[in-house]
């Protein structure tokens, strides 16, 4: 039987009893793994071990595949109705926003991101983007297409089937969420695989998923290792579909495996390497913030993070200045005090690799203007930096580092801009600031990505789509068009009257 | 002020309570000039449940001044879809959480059975509420490619205003689902005009309106004869967009007022003479379900009601004993019977119409197969009556009873159904029974009617459009069409390159 993760938060922002269990979700119930292997979860603000939780293997994805396919096949795909499943996911949505101060705790405590910004971003744009697909549910409509008198015409809308979903770590529920809508709200049965960094929230919506009515296999949520249990999904030759989110480098890897096992449609939200693009009429004040927010926000942990800060040389040192104080103001600490703006790095990984490629510039001759080091004796925390008078081809200019780092990059003209900015094999975001909205569309829409901000950065909104262009990913999320994603197309042909 | 009247619930010792003011800006409020009281009366009974305020002219223009002011503040473009939808929701639970209660007042004001009012009347509506809830933050416009250069061309789907909503009798809360949904959901704000024969569950609704959150001002309901408050609303400058369920005869002055005043947009679900044809292929004891349904069910107060029924010669006898006996078993009774599938028609004007068609079919010479006799107890009763051996040139025939009355004709030719079958002035509805899948396509196509049922007839659903061709209406309801009737399109062209050498 698996066990339990009891925790008591008594914090300022939160206190509370919370109990989870570790093991593997499928069919409904939370089961051992056949092979018996567990991973230790530390929490990255002490380095101390959180609790264990069971992992999964090949064998366990089998079960949770075949648990899904019958739930596909007897109660759920389109034996349910639309609005059927979108009551189901409007209750999950309640029930996410009833448990919001536990989930953010849960959050806070997994990921080391503050109490506060889960509790005001992650959960609420969770339990929104569930409310936003649920509204999908009966309205994902197929057309019918006129050619000649003698053929009626029409497509239908079906669920894929049973899909496989791997999530990362950085915003571990708002990904859950992310997933789970759209799949759901189309009618496919899922095999999710949360980061083993990051397992705790996952665990407690299955659960939610229980309480919410949905039949058992609908949702499987088996935790464990990219290699075996991630490999297990992507290879696997009854999951019709894979979705992924994380690094470009493991992005290749399912996608390779895919192609490999049974031609699965693949898609994929990678790695970024945004450019922000400050121009010399910029509102400057709001530039300094939304760049500040752009790559420090949740620990520089975020695949859209404006790391190379592009800034015109008139209004340079202005910039600087004012950036620097802003990313000096950010108060590094515990994830539940109330004056904390940034928590530590998610692992100690992460921070290894933070500070290789913080390292790397140091060694390339860059200037650290800000910052450069760790923080604090405890947990996996590093001070904002942000590096200047850097050259293109250096390693921290070129490769995502996926920490509180920005390069912050002189330029004369728009041209050389435009140019430098899309000098990258990424294309996830982009931001322009200007006061001029002409002079700033004219650039945004020259920029190779997926998402274009003027005069904002590091906005999301559930209706709109997001997803990125060359190696940042394959296909979009959010809005309408997650719906495409899940859905398979197929045309019914009705001979009216055409002899052969 | 306003008056709070307990409605008195047969078989207990509750009674609900209806406030029967006017409902404008969240309050209940009295007519400002004393218009006369509206009398509402039961049915089945003939007694009179209560009397509520009647608005006159200048009430209507109260009730629209709020909605402006809601549109322009706190409605229209000043709230987010997502806000809109969380309401609407909201309305939907609280519909859901009185959906008893509710049924109760609809059965005693409109006569239909308390079950099926709760069940299905209201249960729809709770999920039309939250279909169209799902749409709200989905109003999309396009972005359109003109050249890439120096032009940003998109249209942005705004709601359209103000918006006069006057709905009929037959399903009170049916049709105040259908109205409100796609519009409250589009941003567009209401004054609400409920049938005067109809007005206690629009009133009760308007309480759950202000209780799920909605701003004052965004829904106003303004009970009134259709004569007062319809024309007003159809003919008032501040509105921008009327919307009538009704008659084809009123609905012609709806779009006259219209035109004559502010040329506001207009859409209109009007009557119809459905055809139902059976084919020989046909499962006939399915069919002949279907088609008792069609005319039967709401007792034969639907606008899609199948009330001209084709069915082909070589099963002509073995459809017409199945139909008959499955008529002879539906039990029509007050809506507090449990056992009751149908009850009377609403009102004594209806009663007197219905029966004085069934009189004229007799007059002209058609047979009665089933019913055509008068109860002699109190209440609006009109049993299910068949006629056959009927001609294409009969009243009966040609025009909209609006009661458990059907006609039918024998047929021989597919042509010849077809033909007889969209011989009318109207397009609502229409239905054809026939195992023959070619067939169905091409009678389906052939069809001069809104919406077509094959081997089916009367079930609809929220998300499939619902309208009339022809003379039984303009525009479309549910689905995501309904949005379409909610929404005004700016196209905006943004030029950022392009320099204008003068002279050009």
């Amino acid at each position: 039987m698996p066990s339990t993760f009891e925790y008591s938060f008594d914090t300022p922002s939160y206190k509370g009893k919370v109990a989870l269990n570790t093991g593997l979700f499928i069919g409904g119930k939370f089961v051992d793994p056949v092979e018996g292997g567990t991973h230790d979860v530390i929490n990255p603000t002490t380095g101390k071990l959180t609790t264990k939780i069971s992992v999964a293997t090949k064998p366990d994805i089998d079960t949770a595949v075949k648990a899904a396919q019958k739930a596909f096949n007897e109660s759920w795909g389109l034996k349910v109705p639309g609005a059927q499943r979108g009551k189901l996911l409007m209750k999950l949505a309640d029930l996410l926003e009833e448990h919001r101060s536990e989930l953010a705790a849960i959050e806070a405590l997994d990921n080391g991101k503050t109490w506060s910004w889960a509790y005001n971003v992650d959960v609420p744009g969770a339990f929104s983007c569930i409310r936003y697909y649920a509204g999908w549910a009966d309205k994902n409509s197929g057309q019918v297409i006129e050619t000649a008198e003698t053929k009626f015409a029409y497509t239908r809308h079906e669920p894929i089937g049973v899909v496989g979903q791997i999530i990362p770590w950085n915003f571990p529920l708002l990904m859950l969420a992310w997933k789970l809508g759209p799949a759901l709200a189309t009618g496919n049965a899922i095999v999710l695989k949360p980061s083993e960094f990051t397992p705790l929230s996952a665990l407690r919506v299955a659960e939610l998923l229980n309480e919410a009515g949905f039949p058992p296999g609908v949702v499987n949520i088996v935790n464990g290792y990219g290699h075996t249990a991630g490999a297990a999904i992507a290879e696997h030759m009854d999951i019709d579909k894979v979705a992924f989110t994380g690094s470009t480098i493991v992005g290749r890897k399912i996608m390779e495996y895919a192609a490999k096992s049974n031609l699965k449609n693949v898609t994929l939200e990678l790695g970024g390497k945004s450019p922000n693009i400050i121009l010399d009429d910029a509102d400057l004040d709001q530039a300094v913030a939304w760049a500040a927010h752009g790559v420090f926000w949740n620990h520089g942990q975020t695949c859209c993070a404006g790391t190379r800060i592009f800034v015109h040389e008139k209004i340079y040192d202005e910039f600087l200045e004012r950036f620097t104080k802003k990313a000096q103001a950010l108060k590094l600490g515990d994830p539940f005090a109330k004056e904390t703006n940034q928590g530590p790095q998610v692992s100690k990984t992460q921070f290894d690799r933070i500070m290789g490629y913080i390292e790397s510039g140091k060694q390339d001759g860059a200037t650290v203007h800000l910052g450069g080091s760790p923080h604090g004796s405890e947990g996996y925390f590093i001070s904002p930096t942000i590096f200047t008078n850097t050259k293109p081809n250096m390693k921290i200019v070129r490769e995502e580092i996926f920490g509180p780092v920005g390069v912050v990059i002189k330029f004369s003209t728009e041209e050389e801009v435009i140019e430098q900015a899309n000098d990258t094999h990424y294309g996830l975001a982009a931001a322009v600031f200007s006061k001029h909205i002409d002079r700033a569309l004219k650039i945004a829409h020259k920029l190779n990505a997926g998402t274009c901000w003027v005069n904002c950065a590091n906005t999301l909104d559930t209706q709109i789509p997001f997803g990125g262009y060359k190696q940042s990913g394959i296909g979009r999320e959010l809005g309408e068009y997650a719906l495409t994603n899940y859905t398979n197309v197929k045309a019914v042909h009705i001979n009216l009257g055409m002899e052969i | 002020m306003s008056k709070i009247v307990a409605i008195p619930i047969p078989g207990g010792n509750k009674t609900v309570p209806v406030n029967t003011g006017l409902f404008i800006n969240n309050e209940f409020v009295p007519s400002v000039d004393g218009q006369e009281n509206i009398t509402v009366v039961n049915p089945a009974t003939e007694e009179i449940l209560c009397e509520v305020s009647g608005a006159s002219a200048k009430d209507i223009d109260i009730a629209v001044a709020a909605a402006r002011k809601a549109f322009n503040t706190t409605w229209g473009k000043n709230v987010t879809g997502f806000e809109r939808s969380k309401l609407l929701n909201k309305l939907a639970d609280l519909m859901e959480r009185d959906q008893q209660e509710l049924a109760e007042l609809e059965s005693l004001d409109n006569g239909k059975p308390v079950r099926i009012a709760r069940d299905f009347d209201i249960g729809d509506t709770i999920q039309c509420l939250r279909y169209y809830a799902g749409w709200a933050d989905k109003i999309v416009g396009q972005t359109i490619e003109v050249d890439n250069k120096t032009k940003l061309a998109f249209t942005r789907h705004d709601p359209i205003g103000v918006c006069g909503q006057i709905i009929p009798w037959n399903y009170p809360i049916g049709m105040w689902g259908w109205k409100v949904g796609p519009a409250l959901a589009t941003g567009c704000t209401i004054v609400m005009k409920p049938s005067e024969l109809t007005p206690l569950t629009a009133l009760k609704l308007s309480e759950l309106v202000k209780e799920a959150g909605f701003p004052p001002g965004v829904l106003n309901t303004v009970p009134s004869l259709g004569g007062v408050g319809g024309a007003a609303l159809a003919a008032h400058p501040g509105v921008d967009k009327v919307a009538f369920t009704g008659s084809t005869i009123t609905g012609r002055k709806i779009m006259e007022a219209a035109a004559k005043s502010n040329l506001k947009k207009v859409s209109l679900e009007l009557g119809g003479k459905s055809p139902h044809i059976v084919f020989e292929s046909a499962d006939l004891e399915q069919a002949a379900n279907w088609a008792a349904l069609g005319i039967l069910y709401n007792t034969g107060q639907d606008c899609t009601a199948g009330s001209r029924l084709f069915v082909q010669d070589s099963i002509y006898d073995k459809f017409m004993a199945l139909l008959i006996e499955k008529t002879n078993q539906l039990t029509i009774s007050h809506g507090f019977d449990e056992n009751a599938q149908g009850g009377p028609v609403v009102s004594k004007t209806q009663y007197d119409r219905v029966w004085s068609f069934i009189e004229s079919g007799k007059a002209e010479g058609a047979k009665v197969a089933v019913g055509g006799e008068k109860r002699t107890t109190k209440g609006f009763w009109v049993d299910p009556t068949i006629f056959v051996d009927v001609k294409p040139t009969m009243k009966i025939v040609r025009e909209e009873i609006f009661g458990p009355v059907l006609s039918v004709a024998k047929f021989s030719t597919e042509e010849e159904a077809i033909e007889w079958a969209n011989d009318t002035s109207y397009g609502l509805g229409a239905g054809l029974h026939s195992n023959d899948a070619n067939q169905c396509m091409r009678v389906s196509s052939a069809l001069e009617a809104g919406t077509v049922w094959i081997n089916q007839y009367n079930l609809l659903n929220n998300n499939v459009p619902f309208g009339g061709k022809k003379q039984s209406g303009i525009g479309r309801e549910l689905g995501s069409y309904a949005l379409e009737e909610y929404t005004s399109v700016k196209a905006v062209h943004w030029n950022f390159g392009e320099k204008l050498s003068w002279p050009f």
